[in-house]
């Protein structure tokens, strides 16, 4: 996860109030907690924004998104509700299937479980973003490649995990794969294709296994 | 008779799956995904008591919340609801904000009355009712053949045993629900459905809109596994909220609700006893069981799916006594779940037939190639057994040395998987292009895929030339998806009306052979218009009877309780393979399916409040990536028998399987799924047991 939110200004940090707090004597200790409360109402008369809906500008595939939307709004229910772009698949809304993952600055992020207000500033990467010139990336292609997908409700998520897994270390182990690929839950099983898929994104030959066997043939 | 052609170049080949660009891509739209002009969020607003008396259900606030555009209660009139999460009131507006405001503010008037979630409780005497009309226990299911306790004197082993299972959750990941238009001209309904027609029959009848009114569409959905027929409560809230708020609304369930409302596969509480003769014959066999189907196992409340299974399963024992009942609880009805009833039965009866092995010293293989009447599943056992190294690997239960002991088990399955009555139609244009319209849903399973490889057989084309459109009611009918019965009901409706397609064009062009390279000439001498054609499902071309064995390898951690499988070898015959990468997948998914059910899945419902306390990812567990085991499959395959479904025996005996392998593991036997680290711990001593599940009386 980006620690953006720090950097934009909604949230004064727990470290920098201790720091204020902690350099005065305890004498002045009253005047400095209301010092700091003045100093955070006149931020907070700034920075507050909402409950109602407030413009906010997302960076999605390369182009701008540009929407009204209540501060509360995730990034998930922002790209699926009110875009088209609804390749991101909301499946537990709790951060714990990765069916919803898109990529933050190329990092996987559960967009059910940040803000769109938080994503702003930020590249977004969604599975609508990942073929080029209608090219589909290797992932993609390494997904059919190996079926590794059969409703296909998980599978966006998977891609993304895997795209992200890669950009950084284009040469996992199994191991790797799996530790990366930890957070998105599949129904269907395909899980032994998705591995497949991965490592054969990054280069590695595959095979299978599967024997078909005629049985008029069997003893 | 038709027959399928001898030489095949698509049919049993790996090809791609055909809407597999789609679905990498993000562009395969889902019922949740479309978004019809001015379309509106709906949510459902459910009971939070197990069992109350609703007197009044006030939805002026929630009309008064900004953005929302229409409110309708489930329901008119007192009512009375029986578990926790039944259908009250839907909301639908602008945002999901806006409906999640309207939520918080109905008032409810309700009277709460006594309930019961546990099986154990709701079988007592003075348990609270779950239906005023009847006793929460069902009329016994009995089945009663030869002289059983005279036959259990005449056996040189009898053995005992109490296993249980699970309430198991479907949790497809995407969640029930529907993206529904109710227009003066009709209704439109993009349902995550497993049968397109019956829910637009339900829709019609429940609506009182006339049937060629109401158009189901379902292009992708996103798993179903049996709990996803009929547009349900749902689906008629959303149909009416779409109605008053004139604007399209879509519905679907949060993760949450998905545990309430959906369907669920039943308990099962079994006792068994089970003898042999002294060569090891099956001589004698007794099961008394109960289960719970929630308020669906009220024989006089109606609701779908008993908790009753098939026994002896796969075996036939000549002196049999049987005797299942439902109990009923407050708790969402079950609804079929892959292979209803069948891996239950397995986990039990394989459990007892490795109990009867251990005390008669027999091979547990041996055992069972003894005692199948099955040809093809002995035949499967020698295969499996062979290749999965089981004479090395089997040992002496519990004799595996240090703190992590390995161990394995095998267990079988029998499945139907035949199907019929599938109606389709195929359209030839003079530029060559092929399209064929049939209206069944592909689940994920492949039948999309299924369809273009046996018409680019047929056609001398390649399977990218086949435009395959399913999932519209305004194709020919097929059936609902369920007991996999799709492969074996479409792929002959396929194969007729290419058959009958390819001989209209070449008759209409006088072209000998419009095959292949031929093609193209031919459909342009066709002239201005296309050539349609309908076919259906023929006999001879499919059949019915899968069987499948499999064999588990596991290490349990005596010290965690942690049970990690280590790999599984599968042997399933399916007939005539028609699409080798899907079936694949199929198996892969039934495999892992079952051993989610071994391991980790059960629904937790909470005593006190009756509310269901596992509704999420976090705490309902499902397979993970890690938890794969090396997956080994071999495919029988018998094209003179046709094609039949897979896609639920797969996942039949992996539970049984895995569950002997951990048996043999420990040399303790734990009889209740899942085999949490808990249940490995205390069968071992090494924790204090919880209160076991009292067996039937």
């Amino acid at each position: 996860m980006s620690d953006s939110n720090l950097k934009d200004g909604f949230s004064l940090s727990r470290r920098s109030f201790l720091k204020n707090f902690g350099t005065s004597a305890a004498v002045a200790a009253t005047a400095q907690v209301e010092a700091v409360a003045q100093e955070l109402e006149k931020v907070n008369a700034e920075k507050v924004v909402g409950p109602g809906a407030v413009p906010i500008t997302l960076q999605v595939n390369g182009k701008p998104l540009k929407l009204q939307l209540e501060p509360r709004v995730t990034l998930l229910e922002a790209l699926r509700n009110h875009s088209p772009l609804t390749g991101a698949k909301e499946v537990c809304d709790r951060g714990t299937c990765g069916a919803c993952t898109v990529l933050l600055d190329d990092k996987p992020v559960y967009s059910c479980s940040k803000l769109a207000i938080e994503a702003q500033n930020l590249k977004i990467t969604t599975i609508e973003g990942l073929a080029e010139n209608g090219k589909l990336s290797p992932v993609q292609q390494a997904f059919i490649d190996q079926d590794a997908l059969m409703c296909g409700f998980c599978t966006p998520g998977f891609i993304l995990s895997v795209t992200a897994l890669l950009k950084k270390n284009p040469h996992p182990t199994a191991a790797e794969v799996h530790h990366a690929c930890s957070g998105n839950l599949c129904r269907c099983g395909t899980y032994p294709r998705v591995m497949q898929a991965a490592l054969k994104g990054a280069g590695v030959p595959v095979t299978g296994q599967t024997e078909v066997i005629s049985y008029a043939k069997l003893a | 008779m038709p027959s399928w052609p001898e030489k095949r170049v698509h049919i049993g080949s790996h090809a791609k799956r055909v809407d597999a660009p789609a679905k990498v891509t993000g562009a395969a739209k889902y019922a949740s995904d479309v978004q019809p002009e001015g379309w509106l969020y709906g949510m459902i607003f459910r009971s939070k008591w197990a069992k109350a008396k609703i007197t009044k259900i006030d939805l002026e606030k929630a009309r008064s919340i900004p953005g929302i555009k229409a409110a309708v209660l489930a329901r008119e009139g007192e009512r009375t609801v029986r578990y926790y999460g039944e259908e009250l009131a839907a909301v639908a507006g602008t945002t999901k904000q806006a409906c999640l405001d309207a939520l918080r503010v109905i008032e409810v008037e309700a009277k709460e009355l006594p309930f019961v979630v546990r099986e154990d409780d709701a079988r007592e005497e003075t348990a609270p009712r779950v239906w005023d009309e009847g006793s929460n226990v069902s009329e016994a299911k009995v089945k009663d053949q030869g002289e059983v306790d005279k036959a259990f004197g005449e056996c040189a082993a009898v053995v005992e045993g109490f296993y249980t299972t699970p309430v198991q959750l479907h949790h497809p990941l995407e969640t029930h629900g529907n993206t529904i238009s109710w227009t003066d001209e009709g209704i439109t309904a993009w349902a995550s459905t497993q049968g397109i027609s019956g829910v637009r029959n339900d829709l019609a009848s429940n609506l009182k809109v006339p049937q060629n009114q109401v158009r189901v569409i379902c292009e992708y959905m996103g798993g179903g596994f049996g709990a996803k027929f009929g547009p349900i409560a749902e689906g008629i809230l959303a149909a009416r909220l779409s109605k008053e708020a004139k604007a399209p609304v879509r519905i679907m369930l949060t993760r949450f609700d998905e545990a309430l409302a959906v369907g669920n596969r039943p308990s099962s509480f079994q006792k068994i006893k089970l003898g042999a003769t002294a060569d090891g014959t099956l001589h004698a066999f007794e099961l008394d069981s109960y289960g719970t189907a929630g308020i669906g196992a009220s024989a006089s409340g109606g609701g779908s799916g008993g908790a009753d299974f098939p026994a002896p399963y796969i075996y036939k024992i000549p002196n049999t006594r049987v005797k299942q009942v439902g109990v009923a609880t407050n708790a969402g009805s079950a609804r079929a779940f892959r292979a209803p009833g069948h891996p239950t039965a397995s986990f039990g009866m394989e459990a007892i037939m490795d109990e009867l092995a251990v005390k008669m010293n027999l091979d547990p293989v041996e055992l069972r190639i003894k005692n199948d009447t099955s040809e093809v599943r002995r035949k499967e056992y020698k295969l499996g057994a062979e290749r999965f190294g089981w004479k090395e690997k089997y040992k002496k239960p519990g004799s595996s040395p240090g703190p992590i002991k390995t161990g394995v088990g095998c267990a079988g399955a029998t499945w139907g998987g035949g199907g019929r009555g599938t109606k389709t139609e195929a359209q030839i244009s003079p530029d060559g292009s092929f399209e064929i319209r049939c209206g069944t849903q592909d689940l994920g399973t492949g039948s999309k895929t299924v369809i273009a490889l046996i018409a680019a057989d047929l056609l001398g084309l390649k399977p990218d030339q086949i435009l395959v459109r399913v999932g519209d009611t305004r194709y020919p009918p097929s059936g609902g998806s369920g007991g996999s019965t799709t492969t074996a009901s479409v792929a002959p409706a396929i194969y007729d009306v290419c058959t009958k397609a390819l001989a209209e064009l070449q008759k209409q062009t006088g072209v000998a052979d419009a095959r292949g390279e031929n093609w193209a000439g031919a459909c342009k001498k066709l002239g201005i218009n296309s050539l349609t054609v309908s076919g259906e499902w023929q006999q001879g071309l499919s059949s019915s009877g899968a069987g499948g064995v499999q064999f588990a390898e596991v290490e349990v951690d005596t010290e965690t309780g942690f049970t990690k499988v280590k790999k599984i070898t599968c042997v399933q015959d399916g007939g005539l393979i028609v699409s080798k990468l899907t079936c694949e997948s199929q198996v892969n998914g039934g495999i892992i399916m079952g051993i989610g059910y071994a391991l980790y899945e059960e629904r937790v419902m909470d005593k006190t409040s009756g509310v269901v306390l596992n509704p999420n990812f976090e705490t309902y567990k499902l397979t993970g990536l890690s938890d794969v085991p090396e997956i080994d499959i071999v495919l029988l395959d018998m094209p003179e028998r046709g094609v039949i479904g897979i896609g639920e025996p797969v996942t039949i005996p992996t539970a049984g399987a895995v569950a002997n392998a951990v048996a043999n593991a420990l040399g303790v036997r734990i009889g209740s799924l899942p085999i949490t680290p808990a249940r490995v711990l205390e069968a071992l001593g090494k924790v204090k047991a919880a209160t076991p599940a009292a067996a039937p009386a």
